[in-house]
């Protein structure tokens, strides 16, 4: 559905993307991360035709963005950063507005408004202009044009931003829903977002894709992945550190608390940790160790991220000073 | 053209949900009428005609017409509107032509309220009509030409205020460029051939012959050709610095 091929985007000498290619099928919700400043929303306003790529292209649906754009366009739906949206009209005024541009006129129309507001929960504020809004409302009115025309392909930059938990999380899983349907990509900061509602995510740093995968495939990228956890009601940690250590296919254990004691095991490279954790247990039954806990790390996401972008964001904030 | 009308509807709605529009056509109102019957003496010139009133309009469009139209892009740039606007499935020149038109109404507007002067002159004596339609149409014609030129350096920034400097800026050269006492002084160190060319670029020079009741086309290709030029320019600039 979405086809984006080495996308490129230079503003001067300034590389903002740098040849970013990647697909998105309907049925998919696409994560897109990275830090301040990475590229992803100059990415999205090639992709949604806000800006012309430097090189590369994007074809939505089979239009090429930039040879087709009206056609193109109207696939599209589209939440831009910030949610910018007409301070002097009425929610209701700027809904029917867009929808009118989206071409539904009449009935149709306004069957498309109520569905958009019954979406995203501003019937108590469909009379009011949009200047006298909260943060939360104009967000989601603005992300309620973006749905307006049931769009296949639905391109989010950041719509969790400024919501409070409990619309963050009508957000995701409205998004989780539209997503069996819809090409989807969106952005975020927020990992935990892209466990919960994303098929794949992407981690985008100074212009380039660094990973792509699923959720699980990026975790699993952790230093943490396949750790076992070790936590006995009591005991020390350094004795059972040493047991720990003294097994075949443990590389290194890191001690968590010292008592009672919590032992984290890090298996050797071709260590299985499901083995591991056989050895671990099978140790445990021996020694006659009190278990509390015993468990597999499946890795965490915002590690992954800073181990891949962290060096990065570093250097590229002392250019912009 | 389906485009163009909701874009140009909802401006209209933008112009009358704040004070502009309102602001702009009482002041208009108040100032075309003491310009017309404390300056230039409309009674006391015992003429039959709007002549008087006309007179002033370039000098007041110079102002006005920038304030009306300063935000027509500026805005859309500051709030961020605009990534909306070109995301949608319109091009480009559909939205500029519908928020050109939109604005382009509201002096229609303001001008078409100035009727009880023409029922005036049409009551103290025997106008021709004719004549004054034409500077009707001249003055609207005229207020495009000043619009297109403020949507073009509206374009260009995101800051109102440069917007209406700019374009008051670059209105008033088109009015001095034929501007009598401007013309005059050119006359000693330029060939009058030369002169003749700059007061061709004048809004004034068209103005004035169309006031006079002589619809001539090069006077109306003159106002075309502005629009058309600086509706050009607008869709260039919104085209090459989208992001900015």
């Amino acid at each position: 559905m979405i086809q984006v091929q080495n996308l490129k985007k230079t503003f001067g000498p300034k590389v903002a993307v740098s040849g970013v290619s990647f697909k998105v099928e309907k049925g998919e919700v696409l994560g897109f991360l990275g830090p301040n400043g990475a590229g992803k929303s100059t990415t999205m306003r090639m992709i949604t035709g806000f800006i012309p790529p430097t090189a590369g292209e994007a074809i939505i649906g089979g239009f090429n963005i930039v040879d087709n754009p009206i056609e193109a366009k109207r696939l599209i739906g589209y939440l831009p950063e910030n949610a910018p949206s007409y301070a002097d009209m009425t929610v209701l005024g700027f809904l029917s507005f867009t929808a009118e541009l989206r071409g539904l006129s009449g009935v149709a129309q306004r069957k498309a408004v109520d569905r958009a507001v019954e979406m995203c929960f501003l019937e108590n504020v469909l009379h009011q202009s949009v200047e006298t809004l909260s943060k939360g409302y104009r967000h989601r009115t603005c992300f309620a044009q973006s749905i307006i025309h049931d769009p296949e392909v639905l391109i989010l930059d950041e719509p969790t931003d400024g919501l409070d938990p409990n619309q963050k999380h009508e957000v995701r899983t409205l998004i989780r829903r539209m997503g069996e349907k819809k090409a989807i990509i969106f952005s975020t900061h927020i990992l935990e977002e892209v466990e919960a509602v994303c098929s794949r995510a992407i981690i985008i740093d100074r212009g380039t894709i660094v990973a792509n995968g699923t959720p699980a495939e990026l975790k699993r990228r952790s230093n943490q992945a396949g750790a076992i956890t070790v936590r006995l009601a009591s005991g020390s940690a350094k004795a059972v550190a040493s047991k720990l250590d003294a097994l075949s296919g443990v590389d290194h254990t890191v001690v968590l608390n010292e008592s009672p004691a919590a032992v984290r095991a890090f298996p050797r490279k071709q260590t299985a940790s499901d083995d591991l954790a056989r050895a671990i247990s099978d140790l445990a039954g021996k020694e006659q160790w009190s278990l509390l806990e015993l468990h597999t790390e499946e890795g965490r996401l915002d590690e992954v991220f800073r181990n891949i972008t962290l060096p990065d964001t570093k250097s590229s904030g002392k250019e912009s000073k | 053209m389906k485009p163009v009308i909701t874009i140009a509807k909802r401006e209209l709605t933008g112009y009358f949900a704040s004070p502009v529009a309102f602001v702009f056509i009482v002041i208009f109102l108040m100032l075309s009428g003491f310009f017309s019957f404390m300056v230039a003496g409309f009674f006391e010139r015992g003429q039959a005609s709007l002549e008087a009133f006309f007179a002033w309009h370039p000098w007041l469009y110079l102002f006005l017409v920038p304030a009306v139209g300063m935000r027509m892009w500026s805005e859309e740039r500051r709030l961020g509107t605009l990534e909306l606007l070109l995301t949608m499935p319109v091009t480009p020149w559909q939205a500029i032509l519908g928020k050109f038109l939109a604005a382009w109404a509201v002096v229609g507007l303001a001008l078409g309220l100035t009727f009880p002067m023409w029922l005036t002159v049409n009551y103290l004596g025997n106008p021709d009509n004719g004549v004054i339609l034409a500077g009707y149409l001249g003055s609207l014609l005229m207020g495009g030409a000043y619009l297109s030129i403020t949507a073009m350096t509206s374009a260009m920034t995101r800051n109102q205020v440069v917007a209406f400097i700019v374009s008051v800026v670059l209105s008033l050269f088109l009015i001095l460029a034929g501007y009598p006492p401007v013309t005059n002084m050119l006359v000693h160190w330029a060939s009058p051939a030369l002169v003749d060319a700059i007061a061709s670029f004048s809004v004034m020079t068209h103005f004035e012959s169309i006031q006079k009741g002589v619809l001539d086309s090069r006077d109306i290709l003159y106002f075309l050709s502005v629009m058309v030029f600086s509706l050009f320019t607008t869709g260039v600039i919104v085209r090459t610095h989208r992001a900015g």
